[in-house]
């Protein structure tokens, strides 16, 4: 019953959806011509409304279904069993292809939802233009669920029980990363739906980037958030000690994650410059085009990897159809219409807008490789080539340069001011951070004697960064040259956006920072251990001290106890796992991780030994700074959102007018 | 019109074709790099004899010692099948390979990957078997050699011993008639 509610609520909403993505965008077009809109404008509001009650009814029916346990439904049986834990039976709602489609669209709707609420302040027409291509892509969204991919399809006869979700997705870090990632992908439809309204009007200015800046940066946030999840659950749970694996999944995740940054940055030119409007948008489309194959490459079959949720040749047939008319359509419309978005402001190479520019082209550059390495196979295979895997070698050989001058550029650009900027007079306040960075490189190469250069090369781009960025919020608050009071008095009224980009870019740093630690100074011990043997890691000296069973809800482990001493002292009793579920008999590799701000000691039982002799394989890791690269991807998601509560964006009605060109005191 | 706006759509065509393409294409199809070539030297042993008094391990009711060696595959057409108890699709491919052998008088040779002796003895004597002789690979090195990617593999030899096509994965119903059985009487006749 519940079941059937469930696909009832789903058909309501396409066809709500139908209405919102057709009727508003008739009614925007006849008034545009000068006549009645026959008040059909004004049923976007509502039809967006409407679509969101009935699908967020399907995700409660579906939600309903997977908390009880009710194996007559197919994704149910599939992916959920009646030993999960209460959050693996939520979670596993959007660990499969139907449950996350649903995921999807209630997101979709719930963006659709808050443009209906909070978007008073948008022309009557546009805002319907906004919520009309919102409804087309949910009305494509949802007929491709209910034709290829139903959640609510009973089986004819229920199991007495499920087959339970893939071990490797019982997992905390997990659970959560699909909402974040999915969020981030929706979120930028609203940048996709805003350029799209933007052209059918022919009319892009700097209340439109006002607009278009909030979402885009809301759903920067949660990528990023969701982006940084998915790393971190590879490195604890896979169990290999790596953090990206440069897999066809990751990379489609980055894609949208690089493209959408440059969108985020181009705005501000548009918003406070008036140029690169139709860069702008074609970086809308592009963004949320990138989300759409993220979303779907890895599912239709057409690109395999090691992580794939089930394929299906027909619904990649269907997956197609739907890419290529909505991005080959959005991307027609641009050819046709960008044309007449003429720029305003122009400005000098040497500017503000000048490393704004230059880092949307590396970005786009860094993304278009990813992208050539994700699809290189395909094309070859499609050429009736060989059939070959494109690894890490090429990503780094590729990415990282592109990586490089991109730093540079994100120290000196905030110091630079619009129009046109001289770089003889920024590169004094420069010096102490340039000063500090060299040391902390000299600092690097001494410690680590005999590592690889390029890690050196990393750690002072990161401490460049890190310190450049902060020499530019001091040079704001003319901290040192100016009373405290005084620069007191500045701290409060910097905007905040400002502070977020401060946050931001430093928190990139770290990233920085940590995934070199993480990937060139990583310590790798691989050894056959008997109870009592002690291992030499990263300054640490492990012990295995025994290896016990152990019963979970729903698996069976061999837990190890391993000691952790450092200059004598124990500092910590690290358990790692091997378990092997009931269901499954699927094996997994739960690693024990003793993190400090120097690095993690990453410990990982492994097999037995045939002998029966009492050996175990262990394996030590120990991956110096990782941990900030959590840390700099969270304080990054915090810049974000200190600048979206910035006041421009939360109070004040953007109005379509020539934005006064406030020069550098407002933030980048 | 400016031509450079039409950039980006052309580029997404150029991708969309390569999608279409991708979505044709059967991610099953591995080609070998062995096609055409002999088959990689080998000597194996049978599968052991288990020491439980009663089989004492003679009378497998295989030619050849009761092991495998590459000398074996020259002079008729053979099908190559790499098995193992504890591999689910070979169950599935099981039924196929005892027609092929049965109703079809195809010589048909075994490797035995990474197994135990007394797994590989029960499975056969549940499932039936099919092998006209069989190697125990039991450090899967010559599969290696093979350039085997997973459990089962099938490869068609023809008369001279060398690798004429591989199949990925468990051999269906439709494999046989339409795969492998024209290409078994092509290279026979």
């Amino acid at each position: 019953m519940i079941a059937e509610l469930g696909h009832f609520a789903l058909i309501l909403a396409f066809v709500l959806a139908l209405v919102q993505g057709s009727l508003p965008l008739a009614g925007a077009y006849r008034q545009g011509q000068g006549r009645d809109d026959g008040g059909w404008i004004a049923l976007a509001g509502p039809a967006a409304l409407g679509q969101f009650v009935f699908i967020t009814l399907a995700f409660a029916a579906l939600m309903t279904l997977f908390v009880s346990s009710d194996f007559s439904v197919m994704v149910v049986t599939a992916n959920a069993n009646s030993q999960l834990p209460l959050i693996y039976k939520i979670s596993a709602l959007w660990g499969n292809h139907e449950g996350s489609m649903v995921l999807w669209v209630t997101i979709l709707a719930l963006f659709g939802l808050c443009v209906a609420l909070f978007g008073s302040n948008l022309p009557a027409a546009f805002r319907a233009r906004v919520l009309g291509v919102q409804g087309l892509i949910s009305a494509g969204f949802l007929f491709f669920m209910l034709l290829t991919s139903n959640p609510f399809a009973r089986l004819v006869s229920a199991p007495a029980d499920g087959r339970d979700l893939n071990p490797l997705l019982q997992d905390p870090g997990l659970a959560f990363h699909p909402p974040f990632l999915y969020a981030g992908y929706v979120g930028f439809s609203m940048a996709f739906s805003f350029a799209i309204a933007a052209l059918i009007e022919g009319r892009v200015d700097a209340a439109w980037a006002r607009w278009v800046r909030p979402w885009t940066l809301a759903a920067w946030c949660a990528l990023t958030l969701g982006v940084a999840m998915g790393s971190w659950w590879a490195y604890y749970e896979l169990g290999w000690g790596g953090f990206w694996f440069w897999d066809p999944v990751e990379n489609v995740s980055l894609i949208p994650w690089l493209v959408g940054t440059a969108l985020l940055h181009s705005a501000i030119v548009v918003e406070k410059r008036d140029a690169l409007k139709s860069w702008t948008v074609l970086l809308a489309i592009l963004t949320f085009s990138f989300s759409l194959i993220g979303t779907f490459l890895v599912r239709s079959g057409v690109l395999t990897s090691v992580h794939t949720f089930a394929t299906d040749p027909a619904r990649g047939v269907f997956i197609l159809v739907l890419l290529v008319a909505v991005i080959g359509g959005s991307l027609v419309l641009y050819a046709v219409r960008a044309p007449t978005l003429t720029g305003g402001g122009l400005f000098a190479p040497v500017s503000r807008e000048g490393t704004l520019l230059l880092n949307n082209l590396l970005m786009t550059a860094a993304a278009a490789t990813v992208l050539l390495g994700t699809l290189y196979p395909l094309f070859l295979d499609a050429v009736g080539g060989p059939k070959v895997s494109v690894g890490p070698p090429f990503f780094h050989a590729t990415f990282l340069p592109l990586m490089a001058p991109m730093v540079v550029v994100m120290a000196v650009g905030p110091f630079l001011s619009w129009k046109r900027s001289d770089l003889a007079g920024t590169f004094p306040k420069l010096y102490a951070a340039l000063g500090l960075a060299v040391l902390v490189a000299l600092a690097a190469w001494y410690f680590h004697r005999g590592g690889p250069v390029l890690a050196v090369v990393a750690l002072f781009a990161a401490a460049w960064l890190l310190f450049a960025t902060l020499a530019e919020l001091v040079d704001r608050l003319e901290l040192f040259r100016t009373s405290w009071r005084d620069s007191l008095e500045r701290a409060r009224k910097l905007p905040r956006a400002a502070y977020g980009m401060t946050l931001a870019h430093a928190g990139l740093a770290l990233v920085i920072a940590g995934a070199t630690g993480a990937s060139l100074w990583r310590e790798e011990h691989i050894q056959s251990s008997f109870p009592g043997d002690a291992v030499e890691v990263g300054g640490y000296e492990v012990i295995l001290e025994s290896v016990r069973q152990k019963e979970g809800p729903n698996y069976l482990a061999d837990q190890g106890q391993f000691m952790v001493l450092r200059g004598g002292r124990q500092v910590a009793l690290l358990e790692p796992e091997k378990r092997v579920y009931s269901v499954t008999a699927m094996p997994t590799t739960e690693a024990a991780i003793h993190t400090t701000g120097r690095g993690d000691l990453y410990v990982v039982l492994g097999d037995q030994a045939e002998d029966n002799s009492g050996a175990w394989t262990t394996r030590l890791f120990f991956t110096p700074l990782v941990v900030w690269m959590w840390i700099g991807a969270l304080v990054m998601v915090a810049g974000g959102l200190l600048s979206l509560s910035d006041r421009r964006l939360r109070v004040g009605t953007p109005r379509r007018s020539k934005v006064q060109d406030s020069g550098k005191e407002e933030a980048a | 019109m400016n031509l450079k706006f039409l950039l980006p759509v052309a580029i997404f065509a150029a991708i969309a074709l390569a999608f279409a393409v991708g979505l044709t294409l059967d991610a099953q199809r591995l080609p070998s790099v062995l096609i055409d070539k002999l088959a990689p030297q080998f000597e194996l042993p049978p599968i052991a004899a288990i020491d439980d008094g009663e089989d004492s391990g003679e009378d497998t009711g295989k030619p050849y010692g009761g092991g495998l060696s590459s000398r074996n595959l020259v002079g008729r057409v053979t099908l190559v099948n790499i098995f193992a108890s504890w591999c689910v699709p070979c169950r599935v491919e099981h039924p196929q390979l005892m027609s092929l052998s049965r109703d079809h008088g195809i010589t048909i040779f075994g490797i035995n990957q990474k197994d135990t002796p007394q797994d590989a003895r029960a499975w056969l004597a549940r499932h039936d078997d099919p092998y006209r002789a069989i190697g125990a690979d039991s450090t899967g090195r010559v599969s290696i050699d093979w350039g085997v990617y997973g459990v089962p593999e099938t490869f068609v030899m023809d008369a001279t011993g060398r690798i004429r096509y591989r199949h990925v994965g468990p051999i269906m119903p439709r494999d046989v008639t339409r795969t492998l059985l024209p290409l078994i009487a092509e290279l026979g006749s």
